[in-house]
């Protein structure tokens, strides 16, 4: 394996902000991120004015109707017209083209945010469209039924030890926002920048059946290659609490503090980068790996290195 | 869907001369998920494009999707995170109604289910009073669109008989919009592969090298919002022509393949982009200008008008574009083009995504 790659041009954490609740019932999704989006950008003293990159991560199906990134747009503000692009994918997936737009040198800020009212529908059920629609939706599994195949494999596995039993599907409404800078620019944003110094995701096969369920190479692979070691601290995207266990070997994080969490759908991974800044910029921890996952049974991972200030 | 998706990659490595193996990382891009029903269909996509143990990332911009697609997948080859990058688009439109799911209903508006072309009829309205244009300016676009698909074998209408007569008898479908004026619904996919410098120069084909790429948004409403000529489409012309080295976009390009999912979008657009002055775009559609053999081809794939696989329509833009530098676009390329344009534009037209190819290393 070649060693990890280093950015050419730094990019930080410089502030954030996130919302969450088991059902938001009156507000529709701007009313929800307009003020997670203020309280980011507020924090350090910026408006959408000063940001180069603006990027976001939904789900159209999450909101039961098309293009819920488009009127998610509004609470930005997008006057006058501003560089924007759209991942359909978590939060944090669009953190990452956030990152990789920042090398080109072009801009120096970037905005990243994700939204989602999940509540409104049946979670379980509405993920299950995300199965192959030939072979396997038709059936309707579930996703916690998904969860609890792999728990039980796990089980038998041997490998864990006690494996919990897979609880209800976490159903979260909420919305998260970061504000990334480059270089310079991030230390006079802030005092406490939080470096991310890797970042990588893989994806494996939709079917289950070709999947062991038990290991994570996704997860090694990223970790590998964004060269995971010596952390302190790790903020995990799990939705299930078996998880946790897969990850903790998968990543190998031996005595680092670990904080597992499931979050609203689609905001939930981007959520860990907002809780790990803070954990860091505080001086809760120095060095901590981030995790964010989507698919079932974790099929995509993405795993981050966060430093803070040396 | 896997077989659609899987067609085009394939084509895409084979044109760049690499396998499955050869690529890094999978983008793939397409409109609303509700047109197949299918959530995030790239998790039950990645085996069918060989993104297993990839990196593999989903882009949805609405109709500018196919555009903002490559253009994100080329910051990850810029950023020096991959050396070749597969970027896939695709819709399947025969699995729904795409009127339905294109009927959003707006905050303080009616759901009225007119589709697209409903929400676009009067803007181009509006167009037509702004700059006196007349009437046939839009059969006239309808016509050269699909006479010029006739000479792409992947467009999907094939209308050999097509003629302004005809295309002035079709129905009104959303008054000024009639039938033939209006683009199919499609099934299709597109791939392209991006790579490094040196994997470029080692291709067994011609490279189109990317010379600059631009996307803007703006909100869908607002007091200050023009629609009928998009303050973003005008930024993001801007951006991208100071990236090319452009300062007569109508002298210095070649070629355009550009978004005109209705005929009156092409006359629009010339002006949006800069090819003309405002209120001049119908004019050159009217003395021929845009035609194959023009001084500024438009749209000679057949374009939108003539296959409309949603999500993959912009990246056929910008493939097309690139086919034309590459000199490989076979009995509709345009003679000696060296530089040409791809552009997509997506929602309410408050989305814009382009990029400029050319035959030689900028």
């Amino acid at each position: 394996m070649s060693a990890p790659r280093t950015y050419d041009r730094p990019v930080a954490i410089v502030s954030w902000a996130s919302f969450e609740t088991p059902s938001e019932p009156a507000r529709n999704e701007v009313e929800m991120l307009l003020p997670v989006l203020q309280d980011a950008l507020g924090r350090v003293g910026m408006t959408q004015r000063d940001i180069g990159f603006t990027v976001s991560g939904s789900s159209d199906y999450l909101q039961g109707f098309p293009f819920a990134f488009v009127g998610a747009l509004d609470a930005v503000g997008p006057w006058p017209p501003i560089r924007e692009s759209h991942v359909e994918m978590d939060g944090a997936f669009a953190l990452y083209e956030a990152v990789e737009v920042l090398q080109h040198g072009d801009v120096d800020t970037a905005l990243v945010y994700a939204f989602a009212r999940p509540s409104r529908g049946e979670l379980d059920r509405t993920l299950s469209i995300q199965l192959d629609p030939y072979a396997v939706a038709p059936l309707w599994p579930d996703a916690r039924g998904l969860a609890g195949l792999q728990a039980q494999a796990m089980r038998d596995s041997g490998r864990f030890g006690d494996v919990p039993d897979v609880p209800p599907t976490t159903v979260a409404d909420g919305a998260a926002a970061l504000v990334l800078a480059v270089g310079d620019r991030a230390t006079a944003l802030t005092k406490t920048p939080v470096w991310i110094r890797g970042m990588d995701h893989r994806i494996e096969p939709a079917s289950l059946g070709v999947r062991d369920l038990t290991t994570s190479p996704s997860v090694e692979t990223a970790a590998g290659n964004v060269g995971v070691k010596d952390v302190d601290a790790a903020w995990l995207h799990v939705l299930y609490p078996h998880q946790e266990l897969l990850l903790r070997s998968a990543l190998g994080l031996n005595g680092a503090r670990v904080d597992a969490k499931a979050g609203p759908m689609m905001v939930g991974g981007l959520e860990r980068f907002a809780a790990a800044a803070a954990g860091i910029s505080s001086g809760g921890a120095k060095r901590a790996v981030v995790h964010a996952t989507s698919g079932p049974c974790l099929q995509q991972n993405l795993v981050a290195l966060l430093e803070g200030v040396a | 869907m896997p077989g659609l998706v899987r067609e085009a990659a394939k084509r895409a490595l084979d044109d760049a001369g690499m396998t499955w193996a050869d690529i890094d990382a999978v983008v793939i891009g397409k409109a609303p998920d509700m047109f197949e029903g299918v959530m995030m269909p790239e998790l039950f996509l990645a085996d069918a494009l060989g993104a297993t143990g990839k990196p593999m990332m989903r882009v949805h911009t609405a109709g500018s999707v196919g555009g903002s697609t490559a253009i994100a997948a080329s910051h990850l080859v810029a950023s020096g995170a991959h050396r070749r990058v597969l970027v896939v688009c695709f819709e399947k439109q025969s699995e729904s109604n795409a009127t339905w799911a294109l009927s959003i209903r707006l905050p303080f508006t009616g759901g009225n289910v007119t589709g697209a072309g409903g929400y676009f009829a009067p803007v181009i309205r509006a167009y037509m009073r702004r700059a006196n244009a007349p009437d046939h300016i839009g059969i006239k676009v309808a016509v050269k669109d699909r006479l010029n698909a006739l000479k792409n074998p992947y467009a999907h209408l094939n209308l050999p008989d097509i003629s302004e007569e005809q295309v002035r008898e079709s129905p009104m479908l959303w008054d000024p919009i009639r039938y033939l004026e209006t683009c199919p619904s499609s099934d299709g996919a597109c791939a392209i592969v991006l790579a490094d410098e040196d994997t470029a120069n080692a291709a067994p084909n011609p490279p189109a090298w990317i010379h600059g790429t631009a996307w803007r948004s703006e909100p869908t409403m607002g007091a200050g919002r023009d629609v009928v000529n998009p303050h973003a489409g005008r930024d993001c012309a801007k951006d991208l022509y100071s990236q090319a080295g452009i300062t007569d976009p109508r002298r210095d390009i070649d070629c355009a393949e550009v978004y005109v999912p209705f005929s009156w979008y092409e006359p629009m657009w010339m002006e949006n982009l800069g090819f003309t002055d405002e209120g001049a775009g119908w004019k050159m559609v009217d003395d021929g200008s845009t035609s194959l053999d023009g001084d500024l081809p438009v749209n000679p794939s057949g374009g939108v008008l003539s296959s409309n696989p949603i999500g993959a329509s912009g990246l056929i833009r910008f493939a097309e574009s690139a086919l034309q530098v590459r000199g490989m676009a076979g009995e509709h390329q345009v003679d000696g083009a060296r530089r040409a344009l791809g552009h997509a534009y997506g929602g309410g037209a408050q989305f814009f995504a382009m990029w400029i190819v050319g035959s030689e290393q900028p």
